[in-house]
């Protein structure tokens, strides 16, 4: 595969982009020649979103940027439709397809919502369908309902509508598109964006993932904190060297999971945890100790709270925290039960019903409490709830307002009083600043450190690695439903953690 | 909540008290008039309230009318043509209304149906039973031990049928703002996923609210027997809308925002208020239709408009 000589397909020069006060691109550039897969790489935060949206005309980036295709130069920004008309075509993590359509539905989705002709001929519909499947590589049946597919036979199909009336020297961008995927089922994904690419489109393949787009890419962008941080090509294509420049700095040799054994006992323990993507995972909780759970999105270790407090259904796997419990039977109320609470992510779907007052929502879990005869005794409640909020710092400390009328860190302060009010044994964190200020950071933080002192086990799943160094003791990386790597004191860093998130078996 | 919205309504129903007794003072403001109004319509009232449990709980019931159809006709039959003790005619019909009750929370709960249509279905199909157990004909004469403290005694020139409701309506309010159950059916309706992973069993709590729901329709549909002295197989349907348009224009005052009991009592009597004032004016009986079907468009709007309350619609706001 040698794409090198083809004539330019796409090339973006000095593209900056401000957010408030933030430049999250900052004369960021890439070049993509036709006939090759180009790998686009970077962290979070690191602009590679930015840039896609800008070519997909979603933002306007601040002035003297530069964008040519096939030789021409266009005008930024791109206006709604206008890259269609350039032959960009985009797959979204998400896909776009509709689950309950058929596979024919779904390809044919913009021409039907149009409704540019009066009667479809669906006989007519899925000949043409099958000979376009064939014409890729692919036999998906036109009549096969989406929702029934596997993973990657509908990534499959979302690519094939993408491409389909795509002109030649035609740019497809690939956004993050194996997060969902098992990794067995990415083969046969990559195999089709090969074969588009030795068709002479270009392929931009944005990922977090090093060792797959090393894999697949002929040439790889980085990007770090919204600038170029150097474009790979050939056998330099390789994670090792990846993985220095989306970081920033040398790795710093390899390190195992093995750390020195911290004195006590086991308090908690997760034996054979099967459930979603996560599989036969296993780990143990001191008394006191704050353990994180990160990783790439979709390697699962942002179900693994959920999977423990019984809200999402689990296949195997038991808890022990002095009692044993057998995690598929265990719903939530059992959960509460048995000593385990749930800070969750979502703050207005999980959290709290934001019409309802602060006091209502801070005692539904212990509303057994406040029973005195068949009712509820509201005066002690309000009075106990008021001590509770300020003692955890929330303002106003109103019992009677409305839950939404407080900012986003006094509704986090009060959801975790109200989980902290059942003096659980094992406190479970979904992201537990995600959307609060810096203020209410720090004291969420300060918070749960000192539960910890107290003997209380905490798990945090976060991808916000700052926090996990700040927050934890020990912070296990997740890969594909597993943890693939353990890490704790001096090799606890920010660095480390991102290091290892790119390359967990480093 | 400022005063004045929470007693709009109340303060409106005043008024139309006040125009129709303007307009029509001999047969308007008058003692039987008053004890038609709020004797005969306990029926609506007691069913409104029933059927704030499903919607509490972010559940529709539309087949409560049909069991009020059902649960009057099975008291008919079973005193009148059977031959039954009146009481046990009447346990025998709470009983047919807790099945269809538990019919629709099994087929909504365990069968994850949509509420909505499967309670449309039930409804149909206990209208269907109700036309088939009576060959489709009226039945008569039912026992005076019913009759009577339904509807002939009274107490304070109020047929008894009232007091029964406001004893239903004093007895909801308790349940729903002063115990731990109304509370986890409030978070059941307004944040599903927030009363499941608060340790509320929520699938426990719909199924509650239906049955409780389908009980309460079968109580109306006794004092409907009562009310009546017979049965007939088909005017119960015409329940069904009030009742909806009572629930949500009463979410609009007392407690507003939130259906709540007494301001749905407020609006039941409200509306039967408009409906006898403007029959007494002569207007044609169609007027009731106009007029229940516009209330419930005018509460739901009210409460969309008013910006400062939530969506009226039993259900969650954000899924999941």
């Amino acid at each position: 595969m040698g794409p090198d000589g083809q004539p330019i397909a796409l090339e973006a020069r000095n593209i900056s982009k401000r957010f408030g006060g933030t430049l999250a691109l900052d004369g960021a550039g890439i070049s993509l020649r036709r006939g090759e897969v180009h790998g686009l790489l970077g962290e979070n935060g690191s602009g590679k979103s930015t840039l896609i949206k800008i070519l997909a005309g979603y933002h306007a980036p601040e002035p003297g940027g530069e964008l040519e295709l096939s030789g021409r130069s266009v005008p930024l920004p791109l206006a709604a439709g206008q890259p269609r008309a350039l032959g960009l075509r985009f797959v979204h993590q998400d896909l776009g397809l509709i689950p309950s359509l058929s596979v024919l539905e779904n390809l044919r989705l913009e021409e039907l919502a149009s409704a540019r002709r009066g009667r479809i001929s669906w006989r007519s519909e899925r000949r043409r369908a099958r000979e376009t499947f064939a014409r890729f590589g692919t036999d998906l049946d036109p009549r096969a309902t989406v929702g029934d597919l596997p993973p990657a036979q509908r990534a499959l199909l979302a690519i094939v509508r993408a491409v389909e009336a795509m002109p030649a020297g035609g740019v497809l961008v690939l956004d993050e598109p194996t997060v969902f995927l098992p990794e067995p089922e990415r083969g046969v994904l990559f195999a089709l964006v090969r074969r588009l690419a030795g068709e002479g489109s270009g392929v931009l393949f944005v990922s977090h993932d090093l060792g797959e787009t090393s894999r697949l890419a002929d040439r790889v962008t980085v990007l770090r904190d919204g600038r170029n941080a150097g474009v790979v090509a050939g056998d330099a294509v390789e994670p090792d060297g990846l993985v220095e420049m989306v970081i920033g700095h040398p790795v710093r040799g390899a390190v195992d999971g093995s750390r020195p054994s911290a004195g006590g006992k086991a308090e908690v323990a997760v034996r054979g945890l099967s459930g979603g993507v996560v599989s036969d995972l296993s780990l143990e909780l001191r008394r006191g100790e704050v353990l994180g759970l990160t990783g790439l999105p979709g390697s699962g270790f942002e179900e693994v709270p959920y999977l423990l407090f019984g809200a999402r259904a689990c296949r195997l796997g038991r808890l022990e925290l002095g009692v044993e419990l057998d995690l598929p039977a265990l719903t939530p109320d059992r959960a509460l039960a048995a000593g385990i609470a749930l800070l969750p992510a979502d703050r207005s779907r999980d959290g709290a019903a934001g019409s309802l007052s602060v006091a209502a929502n801070v005692t539904l879990p212990v509303l057994d409490r406040y029973r005195s005869g068949a009712g509820l005794d509201r005066r002690r409640l309000r009075g106990e709830v008021a001590e509770l909020l300020a003692a955890h710092d929330v303002r106003p400390p109103q019992p009677g307002l409305a839950f939404e009328a407080l900012s986003g860190g006094n509704q986090q302060k009060a959801l975790l009083a109200k989980w902290l009010n059942t003096e659980p044994r094992l406190l479970l964190l979904d992201e537990p600043t995600r959307g609060v200020d810096v203020g209410a950071r720090e004291r969420i933080t300060g918070a749960i450190r000192r539960l910890a002192e107290d003997g209380i086990c905490v798990l945090c799943a976060s991808d916000d690695h700052e926090q996990l160094v700040d927050l934890c003791d020990r912070v296990l990386i997740f890969s594909n439903g597993r943890a693939a790597a353990d890490l704790a004191g001096a090799e606890l860093t920010r660095e480390g953690i991102a290091e290892r998130c790119h390359s967990p078996s480093g | 909540m400022p005063l004045a919205q929470r007693l709009a309504l109340p303060v409106v129903w005043l008024a139309v008290i006040g125009l129709f007794g303007a307009l029509e003072p001999d047969t308007f403001l008058t003692a039987a008039n008053f004890q038609n109004i709020f004797g005969s319509q306990a029926v609506l009232a007691v069913l409104t309230l029933g059927l704030l449990l499903p919607l509490t709980a972010g559940e529709y019931d539309l087949s409560v009318a049909s069991v009020l159809s059902l649960s009057a006709m099975v008291t008919a039959l079973l005193d009148v043509n059977e031959g039954w003790p009146i009481g046990l005619a009447m346990v025998a019909a709470l009983a047919c209304a807790l099945m269809v009750g538990v019919l629709n929370g099994a087929l909504i709960v365990l069968l994850e149906l949509d509420s909505f249509i499967t309670t449309l279905g039930t409804g149909a199909f206990v209208s269907g039973v109700v036309l088939w157990i009576s060959g489709s004909a009226t039945v008569g004469g039912i026992s005076d031990s019913l009759v009577n403290p339904v509807i002939t005694w009274d107490f304070l020139g109020i047929p008894l049928a009232f007091w029964y409701g406001l004893v239903l309506c004093a007895a909801l309010w308790y349940v729903l703002d002063f115990t731990p159950l109304g509370r986890r059916l409030l978070f059941t309706g307004r944040g599903r996923s927030v009363a499941r992973l608060s340790g509320v069993r929520v699938g426990r709590a719909r199924f509650g609210a239906l049955v409780g729901a389908a009980a309460i329709a079968g109580l109306a549909g006794v004092l409907y027997a009562g009310t009546n002295g017979g049965a007939d197989p088909s005017s119960g349907a015409d329940f069904l809308l009030p009742a909806f348009a009572g629930a949500f224009l009463g979410a609009t005052s007392i407690a507003p925002g939130r259906f709540n009991p007494w301001g749905a009592m407020i609006a039941v009597y409200f509306l039967v208020t408009g409906v006898t004032g403007l029959q007494l004016l002569g207007v044609e009986s169609f007027v009731q239709q106009l007029f229940y079907g516009a209330a419930l468009v005018v509460a739901v709007a009210v409460s969309r408009l008013a910006r400062a309350l939530p969506r009226l619609t039993p259900g969650e706001l954000t899924g999941g």
